[in-house]
């Protein structure tokens, strides 16, 4: 269920990045105040833990596919819900840039949905409150059965509300959140089963793990300023990139334009802009695709969107074979550059 | 020269459990002294050397180190003194780079940084590994990772070297290099091992645990001569000094 | 769900990352950075049916590949391994969207086939690009660039961290399930019990690793603060890198290249 850089908008990637940033900064800083070093190494190891376990696939009861860990909830109750949610973000990380697993601007998206839900709403929440001083294994099959599904559901239904709030997707939004929320249900109810049986191994063999996290103070947390700020942050973000992005279908030209063409004429934004509509004029390939901004056009005409939909079998054409000898160029170039570069190289070799 | 002197005064140790794991440990190594510390799996010989530096606090019992007895005020002294090696590299290898593992300790300790450079160029030298400083440290042999938790602790100059397992791991001629390496070293040594020909090839004295006691103390030839004492103790007599047979 | 658990064999997609040893490219991390994020934030700004506009884009990963001496093949591995979430949310455009929007002689194209070709395209692109910014500058590096540039410490030294111990920690998983596959013969996977308490002894051996590490980085003098030594200015020459390819974002992103190439060519051939 990573979310992928091709499926959201940046209004939304740039929204979760900022309230993700929020919850690092805020969970660094917690870090940081409870002075308990011990936690550095144990937080590398263990999410180093998790991207091992991710590697080991195990037959899900019943249905002869096969499963892996998500460790979300492992972690949460090991490290306590700040260390848990940082390092739930460099194993994202990590996965997203080693292993192509959703993206960099996805990378908000995912870390919220994977991180934020286990670490800050399930765990404290529920699996703290189930579990609670005392476990047994009957505690820890409940707590860590309902918090990883809850975590799961929550965190399916965000890839919902993210996918469609970007708009790139054609599915429609109850079509998407049916598909998604029960396939989340069952990996929910084999990701509870896992963390309890791993939880109560390690409990078993080793009772104090379980009171190695900071876990207490979780209690204390001042949730409802977190959450408070948390949706400031998401609906100052979210608010302003999307009025970039529904103002102008184009919310990066739009600003674009903004800045060099309507905003005072006499802006040096302008004298630039005014100079590349010139070029663009006097090459005159294109009237009908011309740059908008022309005198009195002032960013109302557009490029695409409304205007790619009138069917148009010469610029189809013209498409296609522009965009042909545009991917042959890249191709060249990067030949081209493969090769001197190569060229560079192969000179001092001889010389060391 | 009295800060290199090491001493254990009957030292009690028992885990969160209640397992005991010393039951009253004496010794006193002074300056320049080369000390092989033996004994069977669980004899206590790493819980032994964890208090050395403060990684564990005696529950009984006291620890001197130099001019200082362990305690939480002055442990930071203490580990300054004492450079511990672990067994497993990888876990005293946990930078991106060896160098950056070999500066780990001089940045802690404030140094100045062309000092942190000079200290980590000078401590990799020593070891012979001074090409290893840009490699990070999970693609390098076994050998070289030890050779590099070595100058980890080199870096720090402590007065005291302990090490927990040197030779483990080690393909033969790495281990003959470490042996060649440890003998050039002027620090006061105590070194924790099933190798007991490393032991005789670099420690002149031996000190047997049993149990979490000393059951032996002396001159390392003495030791593995008494055959009734390295039986009883797990021990067997190293190889070098076993008669020939079949030849 | 994930490309990373498909198998232990793509570990080694992070062999060679930390190239340290004389990169082909040398930029400073931070213009690397901020080059990258530009460049996802203008690939996903394109509209879902302007997939002609980004076409030029594929300057970017492909001249990086070729500046960076980057195996094509490395890359495309692992773009392919981590397709099939946008794959599988993307074909439904074209079962959702039937509305035509360009007609090629006797071809009608729907609008959903044109924005199931950008999804893909706009994956490719972004993905190769998130990966191309480890493959030039080294994991290590863009940790260091990105605590300059502002990301707490402990998440920084976590990363670090996290990337040692990946190795190590996956060995020992290989171990524990080579043992057991050695000695269940015919009976294949791995059952949901024996799971249990195999990833709970790895997590043991992993909190006592965690002991271990943490006794020899106190033995150190270990306070709770890693330091590094590690400077790099940024130079003019990583200025420079950035800005040119922010520039080209911005052209391509304002002008389509690709339609001004075709119709050119077309005009002159008429």
């Amino acid at each position: 269920m990573h979310m992928a850089d091709a499926l959201i908008s940046p209004a939304v990637g740039g929204t979760m990045w900022a309230v993700t940033a929020g919850l690092t900064a805020y969970s660094a800083k917690k870090i940081g105040a409870d002075l308990n070093e011990r936690i550095v190494p144990l937080m590398g190891v263990l999410g180093a833990f998790v991207f091992a376990a991710q590697m080991i696939n195990f037959t899900i009861p019943a249905t002869g596919s096969s499963g892996h860990l998500g460790g979300g909830m492992i972690l949460a109750m090991l490290l306590g819900p700040h260390a848990a949610f940082l390092t739930m973000a460099s194993v994202l990380a990590v996965q997203a840039l080693f292993f192509a697993d959703g993206g960099l601007l996805a990378l908000g998206c995912n870390i919220f949905n994977l991180g934020f839900f286990p670490c800050f709403v399930a765990y404290p929440f529920l699996c703290r409150r189930i579990v609670g001083a005392n476990p047994s294994a009957g505690r820890i099959l409940a707590g860590a059965m309902l918090s990883s599904i809850v975590a799961l559901q929550l965190g399916a239904f965000a890839v919902v509300l993210e996918t469609v709030a970007s708009g790139i997707s054609e599915l429609p939004f109850t079509t998407f959140a049916l598909l998604m929320q029960p396939i989340h249900l069952a990996i929910g109810v084999v990701e509870g089963l896992v963390t309890a049986a791993v939880i109560t191994f390690v409990w078993s063999a080793r009772p104090e793990v379980l009171h190695v996290a900071p876990g207490r103070e979780a209690g204390r947390l001042p949730m409802k300023k977190v959450l408070v700020g948390l949706v400031a942050i998401a609906v100052l973000t979210g608010g302003v990139l999307s009025w970039f992005a529904s103002t102008h279908p184009d919310g990066l030209e739009w600003s674009m334009l903004r800045t060099a063409g309507t905003e005072e004429l006499s802006g040096h934004g302008s004298a630039a802009h005014a100079a590349l509509a010139g070029i663009q004029e006097k090459i005159a390939l294109l009237p009908d695709y011309g740059f908008r901004a022309t005198p009195g056009g002032s960013g109302a005409g557009s490029r695409e969107g409304e205007s790619w939909p009138d069917i148009n079998a010469g610029r189809s054409v013209a498409g296609i074979v522009g965009g042909g000898l545009t991917l042959l160029l890249a191709g060249v170039v990067g030949i081209v550059l493969r090769r001197a570069g190569q060229a560079g190289r192969s000179r001092p070799t001889p010389e060391r | 020269m009295s800060h290199h002197i090491v001493e254990l005064k009957n030292l009690e140790f028992a885990y969160a459990d209640g397992t005991p794991a010393l039951r009253g440990v004496s010794f006193r190594i002074v300056h320049g002294e080369s000390v092989g510390l033996v004994g069977a799996n669980g004899a206590g010989k790493s819980t032994l050397l964890l208090h050395l530096n403060g990684c564990l606090f005696p529950v009984g019992g006291t620890v001197q180190v130099g001019d200082y007895p362990l305690t939480r005020k002055n442990v930071d002294d203490v580990r300054r003194r004492v450079g511990m090696v672990f067994q497993d590299p990888d876990d005293q290898l946990f930078m991106p780079r060896v160098f950056d593992d070999v500066a780990f300790g001089p940045l802690n300790l404030g140094l100045p940084r062309d000092e942190v450079e000079s200290r980590v160029h000078g401590a990799l030298r020593q070891v012979g590994a001074d090409h290893l400083a840009e490699r990070p440290p999970y693609k390098i042999s076994g050998g070289e990772k030890r050779a590099a938790a070595i100058a980890t602790v080199l870096s720090m100059s402590p007065d005291i070297l302990v090490m927990d397992e040197p030779s483990s791991g080690l393909d033969p001629l790495s281990r003959r290099q470490l042996i060649e390496l440890l003998r050039r070293f002027r620090h006061t040594k105590i070194i924790a091992t099933h190798d007991l020909d490393l032991v005789l090839d670099v420690c002149e004295r031996t000190i047997v645990l049993n149990g979490g006691r000393v059951a032996a103390d002396g001159p390392t030839a003495e030791i593995f001569r008494d055959e009734a004492l390295l039986m009883a103790n797990h021990l067997e007599k190293p190889l070098r000094m076993q008669p020939l047979a079949g030849c | 769900m994930s490309g990373a658990g498909q198998a232990l064999g793509s570990l080694n997609g992070l062999d060679g990352l930390g190239r340290a040893d004389a990169p082909a490219l040398r930029v400073d991390p931070r213009a690397m950075i901020v080059t990258t994020f530009l460049f996802i934030a203008v690939v996903s700004s394109f509209d879902k049916y302007d997939l002609l506009g980004l076409l030029p884009l594929v300057l970017y990963p492909v001249s990086l590949m070729a500046l960076g001496r980057v195996s094509f093949r490395r890359i495309a591995r692992r773009l392919l391994v981590a397709s099939p979430f946008a794959v599988m949310i993307g074909i439904f455009n074209p079962v959702f969207d039937g509305r035509i929007i360009a007609e090629l002689g006797p071809l009608a194209v729907s609008g959903g086939w044109i924005s199931f070709a950008s999804i893909l395209v706009k994956f490719l692109l972004t993905v190769s690009a998130a990966l191309l910014l480890v493959e030039i500058c080294g994991f290590d590096a863009v940790c260091f660039g990105l605590g300059k540039m502002g990301v707490p410490r402990v998440l920084v030294s976590q990363l670090l961290f996290l990337k040692r111990y990946i190795h190590v920690a996956a060995d020992e998983a290989a171990r524990m399930v080579r043992a057991h596959a050695l000695r269940s013969f015919r009976r294949r996977g791995m059952s949901f019990r024996v799971f249990g308490s195999l990833c709970g002894q790895l997590l043991l051996r992993s909190l006592d690793r965690a002991q271990r590490i943490y006794n020899a980085m106190i033995s150190r003098g270990f306070s709770g603060r890693i330091h590094l030594l590690r400077e790099r200015s940024v130079r003019g020459g990583d200025i420079l890198f950035a800005s040119l390819w922010i520039g080209f974002f911005l052209l391509v992103r304002l002008y389509n290249i690709p339609l001004w190439i075709g119709t050119l060519v077309l005009g002159s051939l008429a």
